[in-house]
Parts: C-alpha cells; sequence; structure tokens
C-alpha cells in the first residue's frame, strides 16, 4: 500500500514550502531558545535555508529562473554574513571565553 | 520515487534541524547543520537546480561549517552547555509558542494558496534531457545573472571585499589596535 502511495504520489510544490515553514519555524525557535552564540548563528543558516528551498520550489512551479538566481545571492550575502558575524564571535569570545548571548548585555551604553 | 526521495530528504532536514536545536555540544550541532545542508541539496537536485545543489555543497557544507568548526576548535569553546539550565523562566515555552505560531501562520497561508500556485507562468526552466541539454538550465542561470541583475552580481563582490576587510580589522588582536606606532 505504501510502496504504490510512494510510487503515484508526486510532490508538489504545496509540499516543499510547508517543508521551509517547518524548517524556518525550528531555526526561528533555535534563534530564540540557545545561548551559544556560535549555534544562534547555525540556526540562522536554518532559517537562511528554509528560504532557499521555497525560492528554489516556486521557481520550478513558476518556471521562472529568477528564483534561483535569487538564491544564488542570498548564498553570497549569507557566506559574507557568517564571515563578520563569526569575526564579531571570536573578538567577543577572546576577550571573554565562554561567553553567552545573556553575557552581552554589558555592550549596553 | 519522487516522493521516496522527498520524504528521505524532508527526515535528513528536519532531523538534522532539530539536531542544531538540541545537541549541546556545538561540534554535533555544527555536524547536525551538515547533515541539513545536504537534505536541502537532495532537493534542489529533485527540483531541477543542479548548479545551486553543487554550490549548496561546496558553500555551505564546505566553507561555512568548516568555518563555524575552525572557530570552535581554535577557540576551545567546544565545551557541553548544560541545556537543563533555563536562565529565564518563561524563556522556551513562549519560544516553542511563537515558534509553532509561525509554522502554523505560514502553513496555513500555504495550504489556503495552494491552488493558485500557477504552474510554469513563466517562460519555463530547462531540464537536463539525454539528447541535447546536459546541463540543465546554467545557461538560464547565467543568462540572467549577467544581464537582469549584473549590477547586484558586482555589487556582491564589493560586499565580499569589505566583509573580508572588516574581518580582519576585527580578528587583529587589541593589543596592536591604537598603540604608538
Amino acid at each position: 500500500m505504501s510502496a504504490v502511495v510512494l510510487a503515484t504520489v508526486h510532490p508538489t510544490p504545496t509540499y516543499y514550502l510547508l517543508l521551509a515553514a517547518g524548517l524556518f519555524g525550528i531555526g526561528a525557535f533555535g534563534v530564540m531558545v540557545r545561548r551559544n552564540p556560535l549555534v544562534m548563528f547555525m540556526c540562522v543558516e536554518l532559517m537562511l535555508n528554509a528560504v532557499n528551498l521555497s525560492f528554489v520550489a516556486l521557481a520550478k512551479a513558476l518556471g521562472d529562473i529568477g528564483g534561483q538566481t535569487t538564491v544564488f545571492f542570498v548564498m553570497v550575502v549569507a557566506a559574507a554574513e557568517v564571515v563578520v558575524g563569526l569575526g564579531i564571535i571570536v573578538a567577543i569570545l577572546r576577550r571573554k571565553p565562554n561567553a553567552t548571548a545573556d553575557d552581552l548585555v554589558e555592550l549596553k551604553g | 520515487m519522487e516522493l521516496f526521495v522527498f520524504v528521505c530528504a524532508s527526515l535528513m532536514i528536519l532531523g538534522g534541524a532539530i539536531g542544531v536545536v538540541i545537541r549541546s555540544h556545538p561540534v554535533h550541532a555544527a555536524l547536525s547543520l551538515v547533515l541539513t545542508l545536504f537534505g536541502v541539496a537532495v532537493l534542489f537536485v529533485a527540483q531541477d537546480a543542479h548548479f545551486l545543489a553543487a554550490v549548496q555543497v561546496i558553500v555551505y557544507a564546505g566553507a561555512i561549517v568548516v568555518l563555524f568548526l575552525f572557530v570552535i576548535m581554535l577557540l576551545g569553546v567546544d565545551t557541553v552547555e548544560d541545556l537543563r539550565i533555563e536562565p529565564i523562566p518563561v524563556q522556551r515555552p513562549l519560544a516553542a509558542i511563537v515558534g509553532l505560531g509561525i509554522i502554523g501562520v505560514i502553513g496555513a497561508a500555504i495550504i489556503q494558496a495552494r491552488d493558485t500556485i500557477g504552474t510554469h507562468a513563466g517562460t519555463g526552466i530547462e531540464v537536463p534531457t539525454q539528447t541535447g541539454n546536459s546541463d540543465g538550465n546554467i545557461k538560464q542561470i547565467a543568462r540572467d545573472l549577467f544581464s537582469d541583475h549584473v549590477f547586484a552580481f558586482e555589487l556582491t563582490s564589493v560586499l565580499l571585499v569589505v566583509a573580508v576587510i572588516g574581518t580582519v580589522l576585527l580578528a587583529r588582536r587589541p593589543d596592536k589596535l591604537g598603540g604608538p606606532s
């Protein structure tokens, strides 16, 4: 029965978009919950990937290559963001090892 | 068969994502992130985005995760974080409510709009075939990138240069800054 379902049902764009929504939600939950700045960064990457997934799914559904081009730009910006963010995290952790996001409250002016 | 690929890749993606959130060791979280990124790459291939799948594996799983692991190892912050400590008491239930709310709202919008997604409204995406077109839609991406979005493409080079210079400045030893030269 399940083999028949697997062979006949084709995933529509809705499947991909729902998966992307789930991935985005998990990433958002992680950003709100985790206190290690590195892991918070990884959760931001999860959210970016969820958006990339929905861009590609809609590019295929709408027959427009612009979605894939946008994903390309998102990847470039994500790489730049990771580089700068990790630089900031290195600068913070070097001054204060094992700092969590709560310790950054002292940055307040 | 397509559904089988989709189900397997979704299990990879969601399992990796949950691993990133609940693993207490940062290295384990980074490796779970690799699992998620590979799952997304599989779905890119399933959606005929072969070039983006390759870029995803090379840039994300290759460069970005290695950068994460490098920073974890370099700074020696690979200590296990005790996840049972909850500094702000209502944070986790509240975050769970907000996260589920995000999924619920987006999911409801997607399900409500599922019939309005017109299929193949645009010019179409070329798919690789046995005869002739063997490299899929890479040429289409190149044409789009270097004609319509060429200015944005050039701006990304500026962005990358700014990011590199900024990181070099940030990562310099503080004692070398501002001292008498």
